[in-house]
């Protein structure tokens, strides 16, 4: 294969605590570096599930029973099965290295620049001139350097749907994470401000390998370089993104995408 | 037509309560003048409180009252407010549904236990464990702070609990998501994105403090001296006034209104600013 892997999901099962089925069955599914992987499917698919596994954010609420393995591909090409992650510490460095952005922008209740230093000051860095470079940078990454240099110290509650958005993709960029998941990054957002985040999610990826969950096809086959296809906590089908579009191998995949349902 | 009826009926229910304010507020100012020409802002440092022999006049002064009443209520704060803190800290974030809601109960219903309850319980039985521990009476200015502390705690640990689960799970999930642990998602999300609430409930707290009447008039030891240690009996306000009133005459009733004046005057202010803080909040 030409492309690395960092992120390896093998027989992945997911089931919630207090429910006798699993809400993914026997998943896999690679993801490859420096790509964008898109996972399409219907509400209740199972596809934020699986997104939410694999920086186990899902274990903020106990009781929930995983079968087989996540495994992530570290630079040094060590893998670590992230599943069997028990202490939080081990947590706090899968969390570093796997990040995530939110259906909602979530700026915390403090200044922009300690919104993008957070994430840095919990991973310990405290030279003053070194944060200051690493959230210049990110911001710069995230496209709205020049809307905030002059309004550092101002609440980051005081800014625009759009701009929260991107300040929260700026915070999670600037720990330069290994992977980065995004949940539905533009629901509800208009047409430019949709069209400004997908730029910026294109151009990071030279420094970061994506996975996106997204109800919105178009955005699936502008954006994506592989596609996955979840269907009732199962996955239809995987492929290249031009593959499942115009060509995709399973009926399901062409109903779903064609509209016939869902 | 019944619609106008009830709108009418609505209208002066709502003008009632404020016309209840400005009209009691207008007869403690009314009944308090004798005392305010005799003793003017002096009556606010000055430390006698005694009748004349034919009960007509008097030297009053309540800077004691007023010290006490101000001293037991920073008592009170300073043990209530991290107690409660911590309370709802562990409702929300720690403790499992089940014992949330278990211990949520019970501190609503700690609430519910009318004052001279917490009075009689604090004079027969942690008034004694108190002299035994520091020393003192038993009675006196830490009895009625730790009592009255017990008493608020109920109180800011629910409106602090509800503020905090406020927090949306979205925000507290970034958090973790960035790699904090669960102290610093509190430390970081939850209390500042709680902080109008949380501030709310300190002075709401503290206006419940420094009117309560029954458990301190228990506790405090009911003294007209000033306190020189702080297990030292003295008397508070509302103390005073409930001990007094039924032999209290002309001047020392005047006084007497005063010093009611001046405890109206501090609780207003003191909820006002929570009443506005919040309205602050909101209107953002």
């Amino acid at each position: 294969m030409a492309e690395s892997i960092v992120m390896d999901v093998r027989d992945f099962s997911f089931t919630y605590p207090g429910v006798e089925k699993p809400s993914l069955k026997k998943i896999n599914l690679p993801i490859k570096e420096n790509k964008i992987t898109a996972m399409i499917g219907p509400s209740g698919c199972g596809k934020s599930t699986l997104l939410r596994a694999m920086n186990r954010i899902h274990d903020l609420y106990p009781g929930n029973t995983y079968e087989g393995e996540i495994n992530l591909y570290k630079a040094n090409g060590e893998k670590e099965n992230i599943l069997k992650i028990k202490k939080e510490n081990d947590f706090i460095r899968l969390r570093q290295e796997v990040g995530m952005i939110f259906q909602k922008p979530t700026p915390f209740p403090m200044s922009i620049f300690d919104n993008v230093a957070y994430g840095l000051r919990l991973a310990g860095i405290k030279n003053k001139t070194e944060l200051q470079d690493r959230v210049e940078t990110a911001l710069k990454g995230a496209a709205i350097w020049n809307e905030t240099k002059d309004r550092l110290n101002e609440s980051a509650l005081g800014m625009s749907g759009g701009q929260q958005r991107r300040l929260c993709i700026a915070r999670a960029v600037a720990l330069k994470p290994r992977v980065l998941l995004f949940d539905e990054p533009t629901s509800a957002l208009d047409p430019i401000s949709t069209g400004a985040i997908e730029e910026l999610i294109a151009e990071i990826k030279d420094e970061v390998s994506v996975v996106i969950v997204t109800h919105n096809m178009q955005q699936a086959s502008r954006l994506s370089d592989y596609t996955a296809f979840m269907y009732l906590g199962e996955l239809i089908e995987y492929d290249d993104t031009e593959k499942i579009f115009l060509n995709p191998g399973e009926k399901l995949t062409e109903d779903y995408i064609t509209g016939r349902f869902g | 037509m019944s619609g106008k009826l009830f709108r009418n009926f609505s209208f002066l229910s709502a003008t009632l309560s404020f016309f209840l304010l400005v009209g009691i507020f207008a007869i403690l100012f009314t009944y308090a003048q004798d005392a305010m020409h005799a003793f003017g802002i002096d009556f606010l440092f000055n430390e006698t409180w005694e009748a004349d022999e034919d009960d007509e006049g008097g030297v009053f002064g309540g800077f004691i009252p007023i010290v006490g009443t101000l001293l037991s209520t920073i008592i009170a704060m300073v043990i209530a407010t991290p107690l409660a803190m911590g309370i709802a800290i562990f409702l929300t974030e720690i403790a499992s549904p089940k014992i949330s809601k278990g211990v949520s109960v019970a501190i609503e219903l700690l609430a519910a236990i009318p004052s001279i309850i917490y009075g009689m319980w604090g004079l027969f039985y942690f008034a004694p464990i108190v002299q035994k521990t520091v020393g003192g009476d038993g009675v006196g200015l830490l009895t009625a702070g730790i009592v009255l502390a017990i008493m608020i705690i109920p109180f800011m640990a629910s409106i602090t609990r509800d503020s905090m689960n406020t927090t949306p799970l979205v925000l507290k999930e970034s958090a973790y998501a960035m790699g904090a642990t669960k102290f610093e998602v509190i430390k970081d999300v939850i209390m500042p994105y709680a902080k109008g609430g949380i501030i709310g409930s300190i002075i709401l707290a503290l206006g419940r403090a420094l009117g309560e009447t029954m458990a301190v008039a228990f506790l405090i030891g009911s003294v007209m001296s000033l306190p020189h240690r702080i297990t030292d009996p003295t008397t508070s306000i509302p103390v005073l006034l409930a001990n007094n009133f039924a032999e209290a005459q002309d001047l020392e009733m005047s006084a007497m209104y005063y010093l009611a004046l001046v405890l109206f005057v501090v609780s207003f202010v003191i909820i006002s600013a929570a009443k506005f803080y919040f309205f602050g909040k909101k209107a953002k």
